[in-house]
């Protein structure tokens, strides 16, 4: 069941929206040099920083989307009486979601690099980080739709929840887009894996309270 | 013979309320109850209660494989019909499309149907699953008398091939049905 609903995810996010989160990280990308005027020096320096703020505010846009409409109409409870544990669906819509928003973000990260002036070193460093915290993001995105589903506003809600739970993400992912990052980018791919084998367990248990 | 379905002193306390108490239930093979009572009295709450989808306040449940047409559809509203029940993998499918008299609309975008089709889909994946316990929650909503007919006569098979099956519904059922009347 794990793999049809991977499939599931994955087709329902190519036949939905899976390009608005990747238009949302350009449109911020392209508005960042307008913000801070035209020099490329400083352009440069803080370039990675407003890349990973532009991929936290995408990571947002889907999340609506993400559980609500399934549990409205039934579907998880259908995939319970399947036996299938919570935590399970967790995973697949984590791994589904994921594999919609994840690499379509990485290549928009390569013209988004270039949008805020990073030069070849710079653009790589920065799409190794976004390649290492997207999965986390993509994580976070499930979960904070699992604890949101079923409440009025949650849209609002959700953006209020994510922030705060993302940031010792971006705080090692921008850290690792500078020069000499190896120590943060560790530390980025700590976090990142916390999160993800975190993630599927507050799901879980949100969608099982989400219930009663 | 061992019983699909034993509920032992069930109580259900939702939003302050008490919905039932000390609450028996006992279904052995080939065996139906049939749950009645005004609305509000608990009939969906006891349907997902022994499906496991709600925790009693207190007693315990003990059953076998389920199966839940309840009123949520849960199919992907953009998938043909066929699709959208082949997700649910079945061991019967081909049987319970037949029998719900769905073969015509198997091509048929699931958005497109109407309530009565969708009805006999969520029975149809209901019967394809292979669970012994069947558990409908008001499955006549929607049905014309076509569909009805064919319930009553898969719910018979069901039931005649050692099968139980627990409905709430304010509806006669067809059949020899044990009655349990909630909120009396």
């Amino acid at each position: 069941m794990t793999g049809a609903l991977i499939a599931r995810e994955v087709r329902r996010g190519l036949h939905g929206a899976a390009w608005l989160p990747v238009a949302f990280f350009l449109l911020v990308a392209t508005i960042v040099p307008f913000a801070i005027g035209p020099d490329a020096r400083l352009l440069a320096r803080i370039g990675g920083g407003a890349l990973w703020i532009a991929a936290l505010t995408a990571a947002l846009i889907p999340v609506e989307r993400l559980v609500e409409p399934d549990r409205a109409d039934g579907i998880l409870d259908q995939l319970a009486m399947t036996g299938m544990a919570e935590e399970a669906v967790g995973s697949a819509k984590i791994i589904g979601h994921w594999l919609t928003f994840g690499p379509l973000l990485l290549i928009a990260a390569v013209p988004g690099g270039v949008l805020v002036g990073l030069d070849g070193p710079a653009l790589i460093r920065c799409l190794v980080s976004l390649a290492i915290g997207t999965p986390a993001l993509a994580a976070l995105a499930v979960t904070v739709a699992s604890l949101t589903a079923g409440l009025p506003r949650a849209g609002a809600l959700a953006g209020l929840l994510l922030m705060p739970l993302a940031v010792p993400l971006v705080i090692f992912g921008a850290a690792a887009t500078g020069g000499d990052a190896s120590s943060a980018l560790k530390l980025e791919a700590a976090v990142a894996l916390l999160t993800v084998a975190g993630a599927p367990f507050v799901s879980g248990a949100a969608i099982r309270a989400a219930r009663s | 013979m061992t019983p699909l379905l034993k509920g032992d002193g069930l109580t259900l306390v939702r939003g302050g309320r008490l919905l039932f108490e000390r609450l028996d239930l006992m279904l052995e093979p080939g065996g139906a109850l049939h749950v009645t009572g005004p609305n509000g009295s608990g009939k969906t709450s006891l349907i997902r209660l022994v499906a496991g989808l709600l925790q009693p306040s207190a007693g315990r449940i003990e059953r076998a494989d389920a199966a839940l047409a309840d009123d949520g559809l849960a199919f992907d509203r953009e998938l043909p019909l066929g699709r959208a029940l082949a997700f649910w993998k079945g061991p019967d499918l081909g049987k319970a499309i037949a029998a719900f008299h769905l073969d015509a609309l198997t091509h048929v975008p699931v958005r497109l149907l109407s309530t009565g089709q969708a009805k006999r889909a969520s029975l149809a994946r209901v019967m394809a699953s292979g669970a012994p316990l069947w558990l409908l929650d008001e499955p006549l909503n929607g049905l014309d008398q076509d569909g009805a007919k064919r319930l009553n006569a898969a719910i018979s098979a069901h039931r005649d091939a050692g099968g139980v099956v627990l409905a709430a519904s304010h509806l006669p059922l067809d059949g020899n049905w044990h009655g349990l009347e909630l909120g009396a």
